[in-house]
């Protein structure tokens, strides 16, 4: 028999056990998921539990539940991986021997990589919204706030869902006018990048948002430390922004496991090819998902878009030949505006996000790059989408290569190759 | 893409006048290109373009910040005193190289 082990049951795991369980022999492989726990969490619920609209049933399930009979799930902390022996150690002494190993373990938010970050104001009025326990208790604390400095901030990228900030601030906005306190709070967002988002149609477009909603926006700013006792932001370059509330992105880094095997860059992602996902380094080995170091955006819709190219490559790699398909980047995410509303963006590795319509050419019924009632009804239902279609592996009638068709292309655009 | 002429050296760049052949370069239209920014090129400043040189060379990628603190060992503090405001960006300029991913 050979053996298939996928280190992380989320969503790469998952989708990549359940589509390769099906694809692969059961007479001549047998699928092994580890994960440390049975709770998969649906990530992008995470934005709106701090406003009440999801509770945390809605986004936790069993991982079990969504595995195909047939894949087994072991439990368990990974201690490391030795790739010239094929085997995965777990802390508890149990070892797990591969002849193909597919590295989703994801990024993690880390609090602890920023000096003063976790001290006697984490939680009190320091926040995440990466974590569901961060999230609920900022839902805690947004709640007794009526006034002072409220400030959103990215501590580095690449950082999960790099919209995501982005959203709570739209979402945090419209929440405060229906509370009838905007006037008595100074919103500010701190991002290290030098605008609202790096590619240039959609930084202009989602900057120009953050202009009409009064919120100040603090670019290149690059955290060395937080002042918990003065409650500001300290930059690199000695730039200091004060916050009554803060709800910080802190650095994204993959699993300490990753570094422990010596498989990962300086933030414990994997290299891989950007077109294959195979890693660099052995040829038995996958990164998928936020746990590879491409350069594409950490996001459900990327690891989705990256699975579908991945299982037929894989079944070739497997049978000894040469790997046809190629990964473009595409990433295809909401972005939640307030008051009901929502935009999507569209893009990979060399077009960045554009106007115009998907999935259908010209039709839509989504808005690229527009704020529209539909796109936020998309978001909402996505997440039955999510638990129903996607991770059990059923198609979704999407394609995985992304399309220019419908798109507003600017005159002057190049496709930004080095952007 | 268009070509420009910098020290009398003609070369390619894109529309934010980064080079967009990394072979085109060489340490003294380094010093032009610094020029243009307002740098003035320190032995510490060298090493920080050396190391971009040789880790986009192994790497096909222009380092991060982190990168070039954790890999390159020069901290991100002084990345930010020889570089001022941006630094990821004006080393990658002045070293010839694609700036580097930020949020993609």
């Amino acid at each position: 028999m050979r053996k298939l082990l996928v280190l992380g049951g989320g969503t790469a795991g998952t989708m990549i056990a359940n589509k390769l369980h099906k694809r692969l022999s059961r007479d001549q492989w047998t699928i092994t998921v580890v994960d440390r726990d049975d709770h998969h969490h649906y990530q992008p619920g995470y934005l709106f539990v701090p406003f009440g609209s999801y509770t945390p049933a809605e986004i936790v399930r069993s991982r079990h539940h969504f595995l195909a009979d047939g894949v087994e799930l072991v439990l368990g902390e990974i201690d490391r991986v030795q790739p010239d022996e094929r085997v995965v150690r777990l802390e508890d002494g149990r070892s797990l021997a591969y002849d193909y190993l597919v590295i989703a373990t994801g990024v993690t938010p880390r609090p602890d990589q920023t000096p003063g970050m976790l001290g006697a104001e984490w939680r009190r009025s320091i926040f995440d919204f990466y974590t569901l326990d961060g999230a609920e208790a900022l839902g805690q604390a947004l709640s007794g706030f009526d006034h002072g400095r409220l400030v959103v901030h990215i501590a580095e990228m690449p950082i999960k869902c790099p919209v995501a900030p982005l959203e709570f601030t739209f979402l945090v906005e419209a929440w405060l006018r229906e509370r009838g306190i905007r006037d008595r709070v100074e919103l500010t967002y701190v991002t290290p990048l030098d605008g609202a988002f790096t590619r240039p149609v959609a930084s202009e477009h989602l900057g120009g948002m953050l202009t009409e909603r009064k919120v100040d926006v603090v670019t290149d700013f690059l955290v060395e430390s937080i002042d918990p006792e003065r409650k500001v932001l300290v930059s690199y370059d000695e730039r200091e922004v004060p916050f009554d509330l803060l709800v910080t992105v802190p650095l994204n880094m993959g699993a300490d496991f990753v570094a422990r095997s010596r498989l990962g860059d300086e933030l414990n992602c994997v290299p891989v090819d950007k077109h294959t996902l195979l890693s660099t380094a052995y040829d038995n080995i996958f990164a998928i998902g936020d746990a590879s170091n491409i350069p594409a955006s950490k996001a459900g819709s990327v690891a989705h878009f990256a699975v579908e190219v991945f299982v037929d490559n894989f079944l070739e790699h497997a049978a000894g030949l040469p790997m046809t398909g190629s990964f473009d980047g595409h990433a295809n995410c909401f972005v939640e505006s307030g008051d009901g509303k929502a935009l999507l963006i569209d893009f990979n590795y060399d077009t960045e996000p554009l106007p115009g319509k998907y999935p259908l050419p010209y039709v839509g019924p989504l808005t690229l790059l527009g704020e529209t009632r539909a796109n936020h009804l998309g978001k909402l239902a996505f997440r039955h989408v999510y638990w129903n279609v996607l991770l059990p592996g059923h198609p979704v009638p999407l394609p995985a290569r992304m399309s220019l068709a419908g798109k507003e292309v600017p005159a002057d655009a190049e496709t930004d190759k080095e952007a | 893409m268009t070509t420009t002429t910098i020290d009398g050296h003609i070369v390619h760049v894109n529309e934010e006048g980064f080079l967009t052949d990394p072979s085109e370069w060489d340490e003294q239209l380094a010093k032009s290109l610094a020029g243009q920014i307002g740098l003035d090129l320190t032995e510490e400043h060298w090493k920080a373009i050396r190391f971009l040189r040789d880790d986009y060379a192994a790497q096909g990628e222009t380092a991060t910040l982190r990168r070039i603190s954790t890999v390159g060992g020069i901290p991100t503090k002084q990345l930010f005193v020889l570089f001022p405001q941006k630094p990821a960006k004006k080393l990658a300029y002045v070293a010839g190289l694609p700036k580097p991913h930020g949020c993609v």
